[in-house]
């Protein structure tokens, strides 16, 4: 068995190629933004709102996590035009891009929530904190650094599951490869491409997105001597996993 | 435990192979000889027509509107209606053979059909086979409400239009597209063609037949045909060397056309009346 590789025809679609990258790489950012304030603004009422308002996330939570996100794409697409909402495609992908993040930030931010122990509520309480200054300085934070590693994993599983967005004719990363291999016939090379690109995505988000917490969560994370630095950095797969809570 | 004997095994497949392969050669050389005898003994179509009184048409019967078979399970379309025409003038009772897109020059060559329907003109079927006049229109064509204002590729200036990638009508429409128009590519012609219907987009690039099946259905925006792309007519495909057979079916597809009838059938299954450039 060998195949031989051509990439020579793939020159003319270096553009198209980056600007599926980019339109990638935006969707994500977007949509990371807005679902992790549905996961966060969900996952404080999932533990503290009305009995209705925590009925209703239970049902949104429980509707998204157990349909196919591409189900989810087509109804928002196909479906909505049909009710009289007309959003174009890239509207419509990052709609059901944040919804879909959403549902599953709210089970986490929920989950990293309920880790904090009574004990820091009280405390913050017998300080003269009130109820919300309770939960926006001491409950959020600590919740946000215990479970930080399964957002950023789903985060990840979001950027790669938006290659199913070019269905819809967006135009991204799996678009462009679907694309270029219905000109020039070399599907091979184009899927390798891509699946080299959205690798090289992956890895670098996940750094920056670790480097990112390392700030943001500084003082709650332990110092590390033995942590990579440098460029071993970027063969710390599992670096995300060792941000921990210092309580 | 008892291993068989692999060598023995092998031995068997092997005979069994030769002796498959014996037999297919036998065969070929059979079938070869009588491809040689098949000229003298079919002169011309048009008499063993005659002679049983029974022409018999190669139709597709999975290919709406053209060939399908309807709800009282009996074969309908254009080309069923076509047949009946022919089966009409040369005073023959019709058989229709059901084809395949595979197989169907084969059912041609070995003489199982005296002519086939729905054949686009190629240069690699034009060596094996002739050619009637074209009997019905097969084109891509732009469609779109008819609230929205377009005649030529000019036209889609501006305007999203939705095709299956990859396809003849993705290269057709991208290659005559104004860089203002927006071509969205969708993986199959079925979101393509839902991408319209939920008007996501304001056109469409599908064949004539597929737009006569959905227009046959009514959508909410009302679509029409706007204009054509890229046409290739079906002829009638018959085999070499039958020129009054040929000549038959040529006056009776220019008499169609002259007094409405080919119209009447064209307006009736594709909803569109013939092209004046057929």
């Amino acid at each position: 068995m060998s195949y031989a590789f051509d990439f020579s025809g793939f020159g003319v679609y270096a553009g198209m190629l980056a600007r599926g990258t980019a339109v990638t790489l935006g969707l994500t950012a977007v949509s990371t933004v807005l679902g992790g304030l549905v996961g966060i603004g969900g996952a404080s009422v999932a533990v503290a709102g009305p009995r209705w308002a925590r009925t209703l996330i239970a049902a949104y939570v429980e509707l998204i996590r157990n349909t196919p996100f591409i189900v989810q794409l087509f109804f928002v697409f196909f479906g909505l035009p049909s009710l009289g909402i007309h959003i174009d495609e890239v509207q419509a992908a990052i709609l059901a891009m944040t919804v879909n993040l959403g549902a599953y930030a709210i089970e986490i931010v929920r989950a990293g929530i309920e880790s904090i122990s009574r004990g820091q509520v009280q405390a913050a309480q017998a300080l003269g904190l009130h109820g919300r200054q309770v939960f926006r300085y001491v409950v959020l934070p600590q919740a946000l650094a215990n479970v930080f590693p399964s957002l950023l994993s789903q985060v990840l599983i979001v950027m790669l599951g938006s290659a199913v967005v070019s269905q819809i004719s967006v135009p991204d990363l799996t678009y462009a490869a679907n694309f270029i291999q219905s000109r020039n016939f070399r599907s091979f090379e184009s899927y390798v491409i891509i699946t080299v690109t959205y690798l090289v995505l992956s890895i670098v988000l996940r750094q920056l997105l670790n480097w990112l917490a390392r700030g943001l969560f500084a003082g709650r994370m332990p110092h590390r001597p033995d942590e990579p630095r440098g460029w071993r950095l970027l063969l710390a797969w599992r670096g995300a996993r060792t941000i921990t809570t210092e309580r | 435990m008892t291993t068989p004997d692999s060598s023995a095994l092998r031995a068997g497949r092997a005979q069994r192979i030769l002796a498959t392969l014996a037999t297919t050669l036998a065969f070929t050389g059979v079938v070869a000889l009588s491809a040689f005898a098949a000229p003298a003994a079919h002169a011309d179509a048009l008499d063993s027509i005659a002679r049983s009184g029974v022409v018999r048409i190669g139709v597709f019967e999975d290919y709406p509107p053209f060939g399908s078979i309807g709800p009282d399970m009996k074969p309908e379309g254009y080309d069923i209606d076509m047949a009946n025409l022919i089966g009409k003038t040369l005073n023959a009772k019709v058989e229709l053979v059901q084809v395949t897109g595979d197989n169907r020059m084969a059912y041609l060559a070995d003489h199982k059909a005296d002519m086939l329907l729905s054949v686009g003109e190629t240069p690699e079927r034009e060596k094996v086979i002739d050619f009637s006049q074209p009997y019905a229109p097969y084109y891509l064509a732009v469609f779109g409400p008819k609230s929205v204002a377009v005649r030529n590729a000019g036209d889609l200036a501006g305007k999203t239009i939705s095709v299956a990638r990859g396809t003849l009508e993705d290269l057709s429409v991208t290659k005559i597209a104004p860089p203002s128009a927006t071509i969205k590519r969708f993986d199959d012609p079925n979101g393509a063609i839902s991408a319209f219907l939920s008007g996501q987009v304001q056109l469409m690039v599908v064949g004539n037949d597929v737009g006569a099946t959905i227009l046959a259905r009514h959508p909410a925006n009302d679509p029409e045909q706007k204009f054509a792309l890229f046409s290739s007519p079906d002829h009638v495909g018959l085999n070499k060397n039958e020129p009054r057979l040929k000549q038959k079916i040529d006056e009776t597809i220019a008499r169609a056309r002259k007094d409405g009838t080919l119209n009447a059938i064209a307006v009736k299954w594709l909803r569109a009346p013939l092209p004046a450039d057929l």
